[in-house]
């Protein structure tokens, strides 16, 4: 849809034509207004979106999928590693204990399983050096949760300078798990490291990393399908046999990427955890015009819940908050002396600063109308003027999100005015507009089924 | 292109506004992340400026294709020294705007360091008028 971007940017949702009915459910909810209908198909604009999976959640028909690796691509490594997040033991009954999660997860096809948050605590100090050689940035602004970082980068570009150079926990427990299975004698180019994710920026964050070259992940699973794989196994399975050994978590750490787990842990100054992607966008508004100020740190996540509302999740993203919480409160502050009695093995990290630095994260607004400031200027104009004559009922039926977005729509040749219903009642009762065109002209939005009254005729009988 | 907002006096609670417009028009016109904040930052303040002190007033943006000029226009007490306001911690702000979190002595001396140009005409009785301008180039 844009031509003057030719980079197209990596995306894990995927859009299924075959399947989408034009119902514009999407549309209305995605939060950067990056769908459109055309041809009673959504169409997403790729440049726009941040993965953040709002359309995932309501299509009502599945047409809306998530790109994943296929599963037996595992057996491409000798040595088969699989990074569990905390969340996906949360979607399990209180029963299932984590040792026989993990160990469930093993007899899939991997050699290993660790568990993601095992770089948290390696990670909270990073957090409180870098805390300390920023003074001057404020609110540092966390790199945890991909979505969040793409919606700076598109929507809140003046922003892109205060997000924290860090390495997802994710990350630095790869790097480590790879470290350490190649002390332990395991070929490096032979060691596949596969991370069980619960949502679709996550997919992205390791096709398409931003600030970094290459992911040192490689493969995604998706946790919807393994849930499935893992459920099968428990309830077949007829004792409690298969303790899975793994390192002892803090508390902090099993909660980290739950909403709070970071914010709460950052000890310096004055951190705030703000969860939902509409009300990360409300508060960034205030936070860009400096009308919220004095506070030093922000966590940011696009999901209600943070991760347990991950759109792979397929649990009640309330109960796996609170089983993940009761986890914690089993497992003391410090990993040392924790007394969850699962735990066998304790693995210290050690990462240079350069293993686990990503690069500054640029900008890259979709709000520009033009690249040039005058012509930028003239298309502004237009937008007001049109949008001034639009209804502001936003009502989606000319295939755009808002009124707004139509007149944006137009000024840029997406879209002709012509596509508001309220313009073609006016121009059909000044006689400008013919009903066969503005049949046409829904037809061209909605397809010729929507419009089709051939499909009527049963329902007219009956009303007549 | 010009457009216009009305401000109301003692009405903290929709401060803001303007600037989130202001914001989203510059974005929109692909000017530099580091003008819009700092043109936005210099608005908020003089918007606060006019809630905090004056009974209410105008907010006027000009935008052209090198700069925007944003005037400020209030009907209020006005400003005696105007050498003095620009002293940073000076303040003239009631404990009650102060314990809002405003009023402490930095708006002028913030909204200067944020305008690359800041024009500042006052008639004590009958109100002030605040002229930012800022170019979208050095």
């Amino acid at each position: 849809m844009d031509s003057k971007q030719n980079i197209q940017f990596h995306h894990a949702l995927k859009f299924r034509e075959d399947i989408c009915i034009g119902c514009s459910h999407c549309m209305n909810i995605c939060p950067t207004e990056a769908i459109r209908v055309q041809h009673g198909k959504a169409q997403l604009h790729a440049n726009w979106c941040v993965d953040c999976g709002e359309c995932y959640r309501v299509c009502p028909v599945g047409a809306i999928i998530v790109e994943q690796d296929d599963f037996d691509d595992i057996y491409k490594f000798t040595t088969r590693v699989a990074l569990i997040p905390t969340v996906f033991t949360g979607q399990f009954p209180d029963s299932v204990g984590t040792c026989e999660i993990l160990e469930a997860v093993r007899t899939l096809g991997f050699t290993h399983v660790f568990e993601v948050e095992e770089g948290v605590e390696f990670l909270n100090e990073r957090f409180k050096e870098y805390f300390t050689a920023h003074k001057t940035v404020k609110p540092l602004i966390s790199p945890f949760c991909p979505a969040i970082v793409r919606l700076i980068q598109v929507k809140f570009p003046t922003l892109a300078g205060n997000i924290i150079l860090l390495k997802a926990p994710v990350d630095i427990t790869a790097l480590h798990t790879r470290k350490i299975l190649a002390g332990q004698g395991f070929d490096p180019a032979e060691t596949g490291i596969f991370y069980v994710t619960p949502c679709a920026a996550k997919i992205v964050a390791v096709k398409s990393p931003v600030g970094e070259i290459k992911s040192v992940i490689d493969g995604v699973i998706n946790m919807n399908y393994l849930y499935n794989k893992v459920f099968k196994i428990l309830r077949q399975k007829k004792d409690k046999t298969g303790n899975h050994p793994y390192a002892a978590l803090s508390g902090k750490s099993v909660c980290w990427s739950l909403t709070h787990g970071e914010a709460d842990h950052m000890d310096q100054g004055r951190s705030l955890a703000i969860d939902e992607i509409n009300n990360v966008m409300e508060f960034l508004e205030k936070v860009e015009n400096e009308e919220i100020d004095g506070i030093d740190f922000l966590e940011l996540r696009a999901c209600d819940e943070s991760c347990a509302g991950g759109i792979l999740c397929p649990g009640n993203r309330f109960i796996t908050a609170d089983k993940l919480r009761k986890r914690a409160a089993r497992c003391g502050a410090n990993p040392a002396q924790t007394s969850c009695e699962e735990e066998k093995v304790t693995r210290t990290i050690n990462l240079s600063p350069e293993q686990i630095t990503i690069e500054k994260i640029n900008p890259r607004s979709i709000m520009k109308l033009d690249d040039n400031v005058a012509e930028a200027m003239i298309k502004m104009k237009r937008i007001y003027e049109l949008n001034r004559v639009l209804p502001q009922v936003d009502c989606g039926i000319c295939g755009s999100p808002t009124c707004k977005s139509l007149s944006e729509d137009v000024v840029q040749d997406q879209a002709t005015i012509k596509q508001c219903i309220f313009v073609q009642k006016i121009l059909e009762q000044n006689e400008k507009l013919d009903m066969q065109e503005s049949v046409r002209i829904m037809q061209s939005i909605w397809s010729e089924n929507k419009l089709d009254k051939n499909s009527l005729k049963d329902e007219i009988n009956e009303i007549n | 292109m010009h457009f216009e907002f009305k401000v109301e006096g003692g009405n903290f609670s929709r401060a803001g506004f303007p600037s989130s417009e202001v914001k989203k028009r510059l974005k929109q016109l692909n000017v530099d992340g580091s003008v819009i904040k700092r043109t936005v930052v210099a608005l908020y303040e003089a918007e606060v400026n006019i809630v905090a002190h004056a009974y209410s007033g105008v907010i006027s943006v000009d935008i052209d294709a090198g700069k925007i000029i944003i005037t400020l226009a209030d009907e209020g007490p006005g400003i005696p020294d105007i050498r003095k306001a620009m002293e940073i911690g000076y303040s003239t702000a009631t404990p009650e705007v102060r314990e809002m979190g405003f009023g402490a002595g930095m708006g002028l001396s913030n909204m200067n360091s944020n305008a690359d140009k800041l024009e500042i005409t006052s008639e004590v009785g009958k109100g002030t008028t605040v002229v930012i301008t800022n170019y979208f180039h050095e």
